[in-house]
């Protein structure tokens, strides 16, 4: 079988030292304690596919976002990268510039990933201009016009402030930083969860567009079974930090094996209600 | 906001008259009547050589027989009318004032900026980059405040007194004198920034800012500085008070500006001599210009802490 995987996670785990403070450690006689957010988590994503990290909060699929696009170091594993070495445990993450260009993400928060003091023109500005994609001013204000179009702005809404702008707007602001790298990879930490039911459909139908489109590779992490099968081409369920099941959309939704699988489907309340009715 | 998306966008001055910011100064009086009397005290001082009758810093404008003229009042050997008076050496007071004022409030304003520029730095990086160095720089800070501001500047005043040479003093006075006010003020500013800095450099878009590689600093100066910069402008206006009172004690106390140059402090002190005397007015006028000037910055800047956090509501 060719290996056609984009992104390739091996045995990724990822502990957070919650200890208290080593005087109080002291006077208790207690030793430290370490949180184990994320254990020896293994997948690879298929070029120009989505996969998806579903999981209740605290199951650690935001850190494994985060360890992927470098915010968060690995303790362990490795993260190969469209066939380039990301991280891995010997000579940590890679400091090449060509390579991060290649990931984004998409926040959750579409109120805090937007800097309130810039106008959106300078926002979607500062990757082209940090990586040194176009060089000259005019080539760089038409890429500007070009992202807002990409996401259904409007060329004027590059002299406004982030504020001036609904939450599902603001979202496609974030969508076009993250598309204004020309990247092959983009993380979506719970792009629509912020937002509401209506407007959920049209950013994901935009991720969706813009996957056909320009090729891209989602990692979508969510809590939201609704959300999660019309995005996915696979999914993988995360509890306590480990990969429990791992299936497509279909035959996880048809037959889950996990009980967890099917807890996480009952707290979505249009899901189960779909089922019912 | 009342306009949809794809209307034209408000001019700057648009937006600053319909802010509420400038709905509630226009609601308060006494921040009105504050920033009136800041505003004017300012404007005179920056004019001082076009308003005030005469140079006091010039000797051979004053005439040893003035001295001592009472306000409003003939002298009696020269005829001369000073609105202020004179103090001992025949100098008009007003003008002395005016010059005075534009001491005091230049080293106010420097030594603020200065103060703002250490404080500010500091606790970006506190907050910023944590570990060691914010500890360091914290623990400093924590001791400077077990210190009475006015003592941190006469130490370092007298510091920087010893290294200069003798005869620069005079001329390096006042520099010496923003130093050591601005050097024993950094404090809240840093303690301030690094709390929002905490804050801040958590939210997403600091992160979105990594993940296209800007470094540290450029995150720190573009991303982070004009989210925190807006708690530091209130401060900025209550460390400007207490610098021009530190200011005057300083000179009140002979350690600050120099008799050749004299701020409202250095009048104070001259003045009090005669006070018993029966030269009230060396002492007064001085005294209330810089009562005048202090309490109306302090004023504005409560106003302005009230104004821009409506937690404290």
């Amino acid at each position: 079988m060719p290996d056609d995987s984009y992104l390739t996670v091996t045995g990724l785990s990822r502990h957070f030292d919650i200890s208290e403070p080593w005087l109080a450690r002291l006077v208790s006689g207690r030793g430290g304690r370490l949180l184990t957010a994320v254990d020896d988590v293994s997948f690879s994503i298929a070029k120009g596919r989505t996969y998806a990290l579903v999981g209740e909060s605290g199951s650690g699929k935001s850190t494994i976002a985060r360890m992927i696009v470098g915010l968060e170091r690995p303790d362990s594993g490795t993260i190969r990268i469209d066939g380039q070495t990301a991280f891995d445990p010997v000579s940590g993450p890679t400091q090449d510039s060509s390579l991060r260009q290649k990931l984004q993400m998409v926040f959750q928060s579409p109120y805090s990933s937007l800097n309130p003091r810039w106008r959106v023109g300078d926002i979607l500005m500062e990757p082209i201009r940090a990586f040194g994609l176009i060089s000259e001013e005019t080539a760089q204000q038409r890429r500007v016009q070009e992202l807002l179009d990409q996401v259904g702005l409007s060329a004027p809404d590059a002299d406004r402030f982030p504020h001036e702008f609904s939450g599902g707007q603001r979202q496609r602001i974030s969508i076009a930083r993250a598309l204004a790298s020309n990247p092959h990879f983009i993380v979506c930490d719970e792009p629509t969860s912020a937002l509401d039911v209506s407007v959920q459909a049209q950013v994901l139908n935009l991720l969706k567009q813009l996957q056909r489109d320009l090729q891209l590779t989602y990692l979508f992490i969510s809590h939201d079974m609704a959300v999660v099968r019309v995005m996915a081409h696979r999914i993988g369920v995360l509890k306590d930090g480990r990969l429990v099941e791992e299936n497509e959309p279909g035959a996880l939704i048809e037959s889950p094996r996990e009980p967890y699988t099917r807890m996480l489907m009952d707290s979505t309340p249009r899901f189960a209600g779909g089922m019912a009715g | 906001m009342t306009h949809s998306p794809h209307t034209a966008p408000p001019t700057r001055l648009q937006r600053v008259l319909a802010s509420d910011f400038v709905f509630d100064f226009t609601r308060a009086p006494l921040a009105i009547l504050a920033a009136a009397v800041v505003a004017f005290l300012f404007l005179v001082a920056i004019l001082a050589p076009a308003v005030a009758p005469t140079n006091p810093f010039d000797p051979a404008s004053l005439n040893l027989m003035n001295g001592f003229t009472p306000p409003m009042t003939d002298n009696m050997f020269t005829g001369e009318r000073f609105v202020m008076g004179t103090d001992d050496q025949g100098r008009d007071l007003l003008s002395a004032i005016i010059y005075g004022l534009r001491v005091s409030l230049f080293v106010g304003v420097m030594s603020v900026l200065l103060a703002m520029g250490i404080g500010v730095s500091l606790g970006l990086v506190a907050g910023y980059v944590g570990g060691w160095l914010d500890n360091l720089i914290m623990r400093i800070a924590d001791i400077q405040l077990t210190f009475p501001s006015i003592l941190i500047a006469m130490l370092i005043f007298g510091v920087l007194r010893g290294i200069i040479p003798p005869d620069l003093r005079d001329e390096m006075a006042i520099f010496v004198l923003i130093a050591a006010i601005g050097l024993s003020e950094w404090v809240p500013f840093a303690r301030t920034v690094r709390a929002t800095t905490l804050v801040e450099k958590e939210k997403e878009y600091v992160q979105a800012a990594r993940l296209i590689g800007l470094r540290r600093g450029q995150i720190m100066w573009r991303h982070i500085l004009p989210n925190v910069i807006g708690p530091v402008l209130v401060i900025a206006t209550i460390t400007l008070a207490l610098a021009i009172i530190a200011e005057a004690t300083l000179s009140f106390l002979g350690v600050g500006a120099p008799p050749t140059e004299p701020s409202l402090g250095t009048l104070i002190r001259i003045g009090q001599d005669y006070l018993f005397s029966g030269e009230w007015w060396i002492l007064t006028f001085p005294a209330v210009t810089l009562l005048a000037l202090a309490l109306s910055v302090n004023l504005l800047g409560d106003w302005l802490k009230d104004t821009l956090n409506p937690r404290l509501r």
